[in-house]
């Protein structure tokens, strides 16, 4: 599966345009049904980890060790379905140097795949790494004006994180003795390391997720990068931080996480409502979004370090809700961008009048990342929030004037966009949307809303790891007693009904 | 005849030395079979290599090892003199008729680094490493109606002086104060007794001697102007084979004959190997010619493998001779796309812009290219990756973690300048084209390289770590 796209990445390389999207497209789809074959074979009761491959490369230290888990599925998932979506956002979008973007495409996929699938310390750092190169590529050569700023931004902030994981995970495997990730979830390493480890891997999971302080480098790049570029990094490569956290941070180092989960709050509190102002001030489509894209990362962040299942559930639905809602968001900017060749808010106006079709899902878009009851949205943060409050009310406190200030920012931005008049006479001219965009939008609609309506389907596969990971913060971590947690699980519900309430009022 | 086998390999260079430069002589100017018979007798050395016995021991009085340590080194640096000598083909047919000598001198300075790896006492070190330098020294200044390469030769003539008086200065003191020059009469001084300021006096100029050759900071002035001026094969050359000598030298001299000292040389080596790290990588922002680039990237890249050395032991052996390996074909394979940047009239150029838009006139040029700088960086999933955290491996084990923590940070700050040559390449709208060269040798030899830092190179490291750990055994 991580091979497939590599060779289709080269044979890119080596034909003209028209082909190379020809061939990128068959090889996204052809993965994109291999994961569904994934999906179908794997067995949520079975073991914890299926379709391993483990092979020797580099001595004691380097393993090709290949496998997944119902969390890894998900998120593998969610890359196979999002690639050919991507591929298809630029079949027009894109004139220039076809062939290479193309392979850089399918470069990237190979490694988000190979990312949540390793295994193996050192090979997930590879991976993990490996995607600077195509992306640092894509926004550079295809992106916008300011896209060589951009672009070493990107990299350099990510790669500055990451380097201090690398540390961490060398002194990690010089005192487990193994690099090998299932051994390691379960090993007990002493709490005063723990504290060191755990703060080297915030640093690189932080910057990738992006957490506030250090999300300076997303804005950026996501309004530089082409469209598919933006779709990819919104819903695929910031959930690399997300994984992280529930892969290492909290199974490898429960002691610290247990006692750091004041910063992560913290942090992401400060996330959210700061961002979330930001994001009302924008001027520009593609930054709001993107500000949105920290603000609800911050819910993940929330409900991961909650230490309890709806966090944890919820930051896992989040992520994946997220990765389709931000991604389907980014693609409505790009179909009006590719009309008006501009991204300023104060451009457009009154597309409901002559652009229906888009105005609908659009609005359907928008609803979701608010986080409207029979939306995917609304499940994550729902849970995510009750997870919180379980744990911090704060956290809850804030978590919810992030939500208030979502919708605030999101509907701003759709009626500024749909309703009213239009301010220019080309916003007037442009078309409703051609059947390419519809074939596009139309089925992460309807995951989106399937998700909403009926997430069992999705948490079904993760629901086992969610627990293998719970009874190792549990049993390690006597949170119990740094929590000032209530405890009264019906006093919880009563909580969390009352924001479910406040919610559908929007 | 027996006491000869196990410098079999210097044997046949020298030999082949001798009647290449009588055959230049007499050979129809401008014909390529100096080149390839010089090439033929590194190749042929690199098999001698393996049939001489490897535990034979020190020999000529202790003053020379053709151990596992020496045969690695060795074989680095045999093909990486093959390689500067297939580089020279086409390069000075064209441009300069005295090619003959050019094979002669890199064979004659590929016995001095190979004795220099083998030296287990400080005259046979010293022997090797002035044999390397004299014939560095000449190639430096090859193209001697050149102004930058004259001037490159000079400056590398005085300041290489300057070097091997302050080595010389080291060599005496720790004689003086050991009353050994063999490497083990001095470990064996060092363990026996207190560590006077005499010995340390001695410890600190033979090191920085050997860190002239290494071209670590503080020591590194001269690798600009050189790398610069001379004729790019001769740069490639000087980035690889004798420079990773010197490195295997110094590794060898604190190891071995420094070993009960470490705690004094390890400060030393700490403060050279950040030092090289940090002005590697910020020197190297206002570069606008290629070759001084690499010469900044090359004294950044030796910092790494100096950390390798700080965490001393075996572990630290092996990752510098790792480094090693995989730093000298990243450089070889940069160098061969620096060869290709030439002008419409076949003249070569240097400047970093000439190189823009690359990506869109020579594809798969840029492409190698951008590949041997993302392995130079150290970005995975290319090769060069894994040499960098074998060091930070070596510096973790041996409990320096700050070392390997500022080491790690440091590479960040490095990768904006290959970033840099990246973006040129690829983002850059192209202003001209090159020449295309057909040298077939070459471009088999660049894919080679590519394909090596490519992530297909991580197959290589359970046999280059299989040789690296036989290597390192010694110590």
């Amino acid at each position: 599966m991580i091979f497939l796209p590599l060779f289709a990445a080269l044979a890119c390389l080596f034909v003209r345009a028209e082909a190379a999207r020809w061939i990128a497209l068959g090889a996204t789809l052809a993965l994109f049904v291999l994961g569904l074959v994934l999906w179908a074979g794997y067995d949520p009761a079975g073991a914890q980890w299926q379709f391993v491959e483990r092979v020797s490369v580099g001595g004691r230290y380097l393993n090709w060790a290949l496998g997944i888990d119902g969390i890894a599925l998900m998120l593998i998932m969610l890359s196979v379905f999002l690639m050919p979506i991507c591929i298809g956002a630029s079949w027009r979008a894109i004139e220039r140097r076809v062939p290479e973007y193309m392979a850089a495409f399918l470069l990237m996929e190979a490694l988000m795949i190979g990312v949540f699938a390793a295994q193996d310390l050192l090979l997930f750092y590879i991976f993990f790494e490996g995607g600077l190169i195509p992306m640092y590529l894509i926004i550079g050569i295809w992106g916008g004006v300011e896209r060589i700023k951009a672009s070493y931004k990107f990299f350099l902030y990510t790669l500055l994180g990451s380097v201090l994981m690398l540390v961490a995970m060398l002194v990690m495997i010089a005192t487990s003795g193994t690099g090998d990730i299932p051994t390691l979830m379960a090993y007990d390493f002493a709490p005063g390391l723990q504290y060191w480890l755990w703060l080297a891997f915030f640093a690189s999971f932080a910057v990738k997720m992006p957490m506030w302080p250090v999300h300076t480098w997303l804005p950026d790049a996501h309004v530089q990068a082409p469209t598919a570029g933006s779709v990819i990094l919104a819903g695929v490569l910031l959930k690399m931080g997300g994984y992280g956290f529930i892969r290492f941070s909290l199974p490898m180092f429960p002691e610290a996480s247990a006692q750091l989960w004041p910063l992560v709050f913290i942090l992401s509190s400060i996330a959210i409502v700061y961002t979330s102002l930001v994001a009302l001030v924008q001027a520009d489509m593609k930054k709001l979004i993107a500000y949105s894209s920290v603000a609800h990362m911050a819910f993940v962040t929330f409900g991961l370090f909650a230490f309890n299942r709806q966090g944890i559930e919820g930051a896992l639905i989040v992520m994946l809700s997220h990765g389709l809602v931000s991604g389907a968001l980014f693609l409505c900017v790009g179909v009006i961008y590719d009309r008006m060749h501009t991204r300023e808010i104060a451009k457009y106006g009154g597309l409901a009048n002559n652009m229906p079709g888009y105005a609908v899902l659009f609005l359907l878009f928008t609803m979701a990342a608010v986080g409207l009851p029979g939306t995917s949205g609304f499940v994550g943060e729902f849970l995510a929030m009750m997870g919180t409050y379980a744990l911090s009310t704060w956290g809850a406190i804030f978590a919810t004037t992030g939500i208030i200030l979502g919708a605030a920012y999101m509907l701003y931005l759709y009626w500024r966009i749909s309703y009213g008049e239009a301010r220019t006479a080309d916003a007037k001219a442009m078309t409703d949307l051609t059947s390419r965009e519809w074939l596009l939008l139309a089925p992460i609609a309807a995951v989106v809303l399937w998700m909403g309506i009926y997430p069992e389907s999705f948490m079904a596969p993760m629901r086992a790891d969610v627990g293998r990971v719970l009874a190792r913060v549990e049993r390690t971590a006597p949170a119990g007693d740094s929590r000032p947690t209530r405890g009264n699980p019906a006093l919880a519900t009563a909580a969390a009904t009352e924001h479910g309430g406040g919610e559908a009022a929007h | 005849m027996g006491n000869l086998a196990p410098i079999l390999p210097e044997v046949i260079l020298g030999i082949a030395a001798i009647f290449l430069m009588l055959f230049a002589a007499f050979a129809r100017r401008g014909s390529s079979a100096t080149h390839w018979l010089a090439v033929l007798a590194l190749l042929g050395a690199c098999v001698a290599l393996a049939g001489a016995p490897q535990e034979s021991g020190r020999i000529f009085g202790g003053m020379f090892a053709a151990d596992g340590f020496a045969a690695f080194g060795k074989l680095i640096i045999f093909l990486s003199a093959a390689v500067a000598v297939i580089m020279a083909h086409g390069w000075f047919d064209r441009e300069f008729e005295h090619s003959g000598e050019y094979p002669v001198l890199i064979l004659l300075s590929a016995i001095g680094a190979s004795v220099m790896v083998s030296a287990t006492d400080l005259m046979m070190l010293y022997i090797g490493l002035e044999l390397q330098s004299l014939s560095a020294y000449v190639l430096a200044s090859y193209r001697r109606h050149d102004a930058r390469s004259a001037e490159a030769g000079l400056k590398y003539f005085v300041l290489g002086g300057l070097a091997s008086g302050i080595l010389l200065y080291g060599i005496s003191l720790l004689y003086g104060f050991t009353g050994a020059t063999s490497f083990t009469g001095i470990s064996a001084a060092f363990a026996g007794g207190s560590i006077g300021f005499g010995l340390i006096a001695g410890l600190a100029f033979t090191l920085a001697g050997i860190a002239f050759k290494i071209a670590a900071v503080p020591f590194h002035m001269w690798t600009p102007d050189v790398y610069e001026g001379a004729p790019t094969p001769v740069t490639a050359f000087f980035a690889s084979g004798p420079k990773i000598a010197a490195v295997l030298l110094g590794t060898r001299v604190c190891l071995d004959a420094l070993g009960p000292a470490t705690d004094q040389w390890r400060q030393i080596v700490i403060f050279a190997a950040l030092a090289s790290i940090v002005l590697g990588a910020v020197a190297a922002y206002g570069q606008t010619n290629i070759k001084r680039l690499l010469a900044y990237s090359s004294i950044n890249n030796v910092g790494f493998a100096l950390v390798g050395l700080a965490a001393g032991g075996q572990g630290g052996a092996q990752a510098v001779l790792f480094y090693s390996a995989v730093y000298v074909v990243m450089t070889l394979g940069a160098f061969l796309c620096v060869l290709r940047m030439r002008d419409a009239d076949g003249r070569p150029m240097e400047s970093l812009s000439s190189l823009s838009g690359l990506s869109q006139t020579q594809p798969l040029l840029a492409l190698a290219l951008a590949m041997f700088m993302f392995s130079l960086a150290g970005i995975p999933p290319l090769f060069g990756f894994w040499p960098k955290l074998m060091v930070f491996n070596a510096a973790v084990d041996a409990g320096l973690l700050p070392l390997a923590i500022a080491a790690a940070v440091l590479t960040v700050v490095g990768a904006y300048y290959y970033l840099k040559i990246v973006k040129i390449m690829y983002f850059d709208e192209p202003t001209g084209a090159f020449q295309r060269v057909r040298e077939p040798v070459q471009t088999a030899l660049i894919v080679a390289c590519a394909l090596f830092v490519s992530p297909l190179g991580y197959l290589l490291i359970n046999p280059i770590g299989r040789l690296a750990a036989n290597a390192a055994s010694i110590f």
